[in-house]
């Protein structure tokens, strides 16, 4: 039986693509300083953003990898998945809540856990370049969170 | 802006370095709870909000308390390669490239990451 253990998958993924025949190992991007900025106001008070890598489930989301927004009501029935690497043997993406936590919040929102719930998410690409992420898909996040006029930005890569 | 990483896979996430992470110990693909569990994802994204107010500097790891299943095999399941499909691996490569470079081409420069099967 196997035991616990956390998968490390930057070691499977190194492996995974040098089997596919490809020589230039992937570049994790890695923060030397980590930022942290703290709470601005309690939580109860503070409205949430939610960041997702998948995209949307429309004609031009399944073609195009690009900053997407979303309106969170109503909650989407699917978002595209496909093109992303998570374990679709073992699982699967059909239900939107389990990585993109939308019901749940509206919930807490409900009960007074949180202010309240931005009225869009935002989708980004996952890259290859990290300065296409870092110089214009995450300003461009930031940009649409703080039109949103969101306190708190909720981040959930698949 | 204060902001908050849910996901799996923690040895990434770790190295990047983030303000704060709460890791739940799923195959990746539900790094909000379990599909259609919604006791589950309500006490996991209970736990981020419920973080968001502990933290106090940066790289700040919370790990959610719930298990996949008594069958752990999905562990070593995800990108495996080995001799059954080390053959298989180097074909879909060779494929990829092709597709890559005919994509290039026709001027798609953003190419989709490798999705697992």
């Amino acid at each position: 039986m196997t035991e616990i253990y956390d998968v490390p998958y930057m070691e499977r993924t190194r492996d995974y693509y040098r089997a596919q025949g490809y020589t230039t190992d992937y570049v994790w991007a890695h923060n030397s300083e980590t930022p942290f900025t703290p709470l601005l106001k309690p939580m109860h008070a503070s409205r949430a953003g939610v960041v997702t890598t998948a995209m949307p489930d429309t004609e031009i989301g399944r073609a195009h990898r690009k900053v997407y927004s979303t309106l969170v009501a109503p909650i989407p029935g699917s978002m595209y998945t496909k093109e992303l690497s998570w374990h679709q043997a073992v699982t699967h993406t059909d239900d939107v809540n389990s990585f993109i936590p939308l019901e749940q919040l509206l919930v807490l929102v409900d009960e007074g856990g949180i202010g309240s719930l931005a009225p869009r998410f935002h989708s980004v690409p996952t890259e290859y370049s990290q300065r296409n992420t870092m110089e214009n898909d995450a300003p461009e996040i930031l940009e649409r969170l703080r039109e949103d006029e969101v306190d708190v930005a909720i981040l959930v890569p698949l | 802006m204060p902001t908050l990483i849910m996901g799996s896979a923690r040895d990434i996430v770790e190295h990047c370095g983030v303000p704060r992470f709460l890791y739940t110990d799923f195959p990746l693909g539900n790094p909000c709870g379990k599909p259609y569990d919604h006791a589950m994802q309500l006490s996991i994204i209970s736990q981020a909000i419920a973080l968001f107010r502990t933290a106090t500097s940066a790289n700040t790891m919370e790990q959610t308390p719930y298990l996949w299943s008594a069958d752990n095999s999905w562990r070593d399941d995800y990108a495996r390669v080995d001799d059954s499909n080390r053959e298989e691996l180097a074909k879909r490569g060779e494929a990829r490239r092709k597709r890559q470079a005919e994509e290039k081409a026709t001027g798609i420069e953003r190419a989709a990451m490798i999705a697992e099967a």
